[in-house]
């Protein structure tokens, strides 16, 4: 580097632009939730039992093998459009597959990968449903490209 | 070692080591997993070793990172480190706190564990790589306050260097991050905008700092570079990170319903991102150009030097490959992840405490200059084994990615396989995965075996111009 550029030039450098950049994220972060989210993330139909269904999610640690939106694990398929690849969008068949789904596992077909069995109850089934549908429902901008996720 | 205080840092360095031989134990467990779908189940469920696997990652790189901090900061200031026996207590509590979480994965199930923690009261459980039980993350929020406590106690009351300004920046933006992982609002969005606060402004903004800071510290004591020349390089790496770092956030936006201006805010960002890493490259090599010295220790020089293009190549150019928000359309969540993941976890942060311990451990063992030849070679031996198979490793993934999005993700609805088929399609990359994982747990044998070497120590070094006395 020329000597012109001196330290106190690189730490000003530094500080301004983190600053700068620090305050940016923070008033992006601030439209992003108070205009944009309300409008995207179909929070008028985040009834108590799709929060309930969200517990049911992480109290299991579903996100250990399967991705939600694209993140958690790889192991066990996407699940933010598993209400549309398994009820077509409708909540009573999605209901009644999941409450079939649930109960079967394990399949404990040798050398497959297994899905415990979490012993959830029916109450338990349909709020996670709940929560899958609502899911479903987040705009984010037509991710993944086709119904296999 | 100038400091009788710095010996503190030797039992982080040991703990994090012992861990990391347990997060690639269960590395090769998930990658058998893979393929052979139901091996340990309902033992080691794959969500389970999964878990154990990144929080292991996570805890030993953090009890890196703090050896290495008490190991650098009295040094810097030219003091002793404020108080000994509260590293010390704040060790234990940590290393204790640690293990029984994991046991808690290993023996407990998920949801027993959120039931006898009583995560009811404030869930935070169960979200990727924040899957420690609440009483966890509190605890670690207080070691790490404790740990700063210490560490600005000893900073403030020495010379204030650049690397500990950085460093310790770095560290209280750890901590203040960290608060984000106690918010897990009901609504999905919300929870995942604020999930990537922890998650990539630690491993994309905060975590470089500490790493500038390491690398830089190393970089002063090996080569004898004037510390003005490498403190104004540090502050220009770490303002590139910060700059393109913090609104490259946004390449997480895209598909988790933020609006539609992330899309180009975070491509066009995170595309500069690669620029600190190769900052840091051509760094490193300039610095060794231009030493003053040829330090005897050739096996830390190795790990400097293979830190910056490791970490170029897995954070830089691989996370490059699929940060534009039209490619990662299709790649998102998919093995290209897994393979950006490996590679820069591996080249940034597990390589930098590498070197950290590869210059201050011989130090602490009463070897100024460096462990015996014999050492040296064996330790590089495992520095080979480790990078090629992480080369091969997020080769064969990039392979599997690529294959899966052709199958997957590229057809129409109708035409597309579906997960599992796809799976099946990919089996091969998998495997060939698995031999590299192997091999890689074979060089870190072969690197602890390094540290039962002993022979002559290195004499003293070969003074090639006039060193600065500080260096």
């Amino acid at each position: 580097m020329a000597e012109r550029f001196t330290k106190s030039m690189a730490r000003n450098i530094y500080l301004g632009g983190s600053a700068f950049f620090i305050l940016l994220f923070l008033a992006l972060t601030l439209d992003t939730q108070v205009r944009a989210m309300p409008e995207r993330d179909n929070r008028d139909q985040l009834t108590d039992q799709v929060v309930r269904g969200k517990h049911v999610w992480e109290n299991n640690n579903c996100v250990g093998c399967h991705s939600l939106m694209g993140e958690g694990a790889y192991f066990a398929p996407e699940l933010a459009n598993v209400f549309d690849r398994r009820g077509g969008g409708n909540s009573e068949v999605f209901k009644a597959y999941m409450n079939a789904w649930m109960n079967s596992m394990p399949t404990n077909v040798p050398g497959r990968r297994q899905m415990p069995n979490f012993n959830l109850t029916e109450q338990e089934i349909e709020d996670l449903s709940a929560f899958l549908e609502w899911t479903s429902k987040i705009d984010d901008n037509d991710w993944p490209p086709n119904i296999e996720g | 070692m100038k400091y009788e205080s710095q010996r503190v840092a030797m039992p982080y360095f040991i703990f994090a080591l012992v861990l990391f031989a347990g997060q690639i134990l269960f590395g090769l467990i998930l990658g058998l997993q893979y393929v052979v779908g139901d091996f340990l189940f309902p033992e080691i469920p794959f969500n389970v070793a999964r878990m154990v696997h990144t929080n292991l990652l996570i805890v030993w790189l953090l009890f890196g990172f703090m050896g290495a901090t008490y190991y650098m900061v009295p040094e810097e200031a030219q003091t002793e480190l404020h108080s000994p026996l509260l590293a010390w207590i704040l060790f234990w509590v940590f290393a204790v706190a640690g293990t029984l979480t994991i046991l808690g994965y290993l023996f407990v199930d998920y949801a027993t564990l959120a039931d006898i923690t009583m995560n009811k009261l404030l869930p935070t459980m169960g979200r990727e790589f924040l899957e420690q039980p609440t009483i966890t993350k509190i605890g670690i929020a207080l070691v790490v306050v404790g740990f700063l406590y210490n560490i600005m106690m000893t900073a403030l009351k020495g010379r204030k260097t650049v690397v500990n300004i950085v460093l310790i920046t770095g560290l209280i933006g750890l901590a203040v991050l960290w608060m984000f992982s106690f918010y897990n609002p009901g609504n999905l969005t919300q929870d995942k905008y604020f999930w990537w606060f922890v998650v990539h402004l630690w491993v994309e903004g905060v975590w470089e700092l500490i790493m500038g800071a390491i690398l830089a510290y190393v970089l002063i004591k090996l080569t004898g570079v004037d510390r003005e020349v490498i403190e104004k390089w540090l502050y220009v790496i770490i303002a590139m990170a910060l700059i393109t770092g913090i609104i490259g956030t946004g390449h997480h936006f895209f598909w988790i319903g933020p609006p539609e201006y992330w899309l180009w805010l975070g491509s066009v960002f995170s595309a500069l991102e690669p620029l600190p890493f190769f900052m840091m490259v051509i760094f490193a090599f300039n610095m060794i150009n231009r030493r003053r010295r040829n330090h005897p220790n050739k096996a830390a020089m190795l790990w400097a030097m293979g830190t910056a293009v490791m970490a170029f190549l897995g954070a830089g150019v691989w996370g490059f490959l699929h940060t534009l928000a039209p490619v990662n359309y299709y790649t998102h969540g998919s093995q290209i992840t897994a393979a950006h993941g490996h590679m820069a976890f591996y080249g940034a942060y597990v390589m930098i405490v590498l070197t950290i311990i590869s210059y201050a451990v011989p130090i602490m063992r009463g070897r100024p200059y460096g462990n015996s030849n014999t050492a040296q070679v064996v330790e590089m031996w495992g520095f080979w084994l480790m990078t090629i198979s992480m080369v091969f490793i997020t080769l064969f993934l990039t392979g599997a990615g690529v294959l899966q999005v052709w199958l997957q993700r590229l057809p129409e609805s109708g035409e597309a396989l579906s997960f599992m088929a796809t799976q099946d399609n990919i089996a091969l990359f998998y495997w060939a995965r698995l031999v590299a994982g192997c091999f890689f747990m074979a060089g870190l044998v072969v690197y602890f075996g390094s540290f039962f070497i002993q022979g002559q120590a290195s004499p003293a070094e070969e003074v090639r111009g006039p060193a600065t006395q500080d260096a």
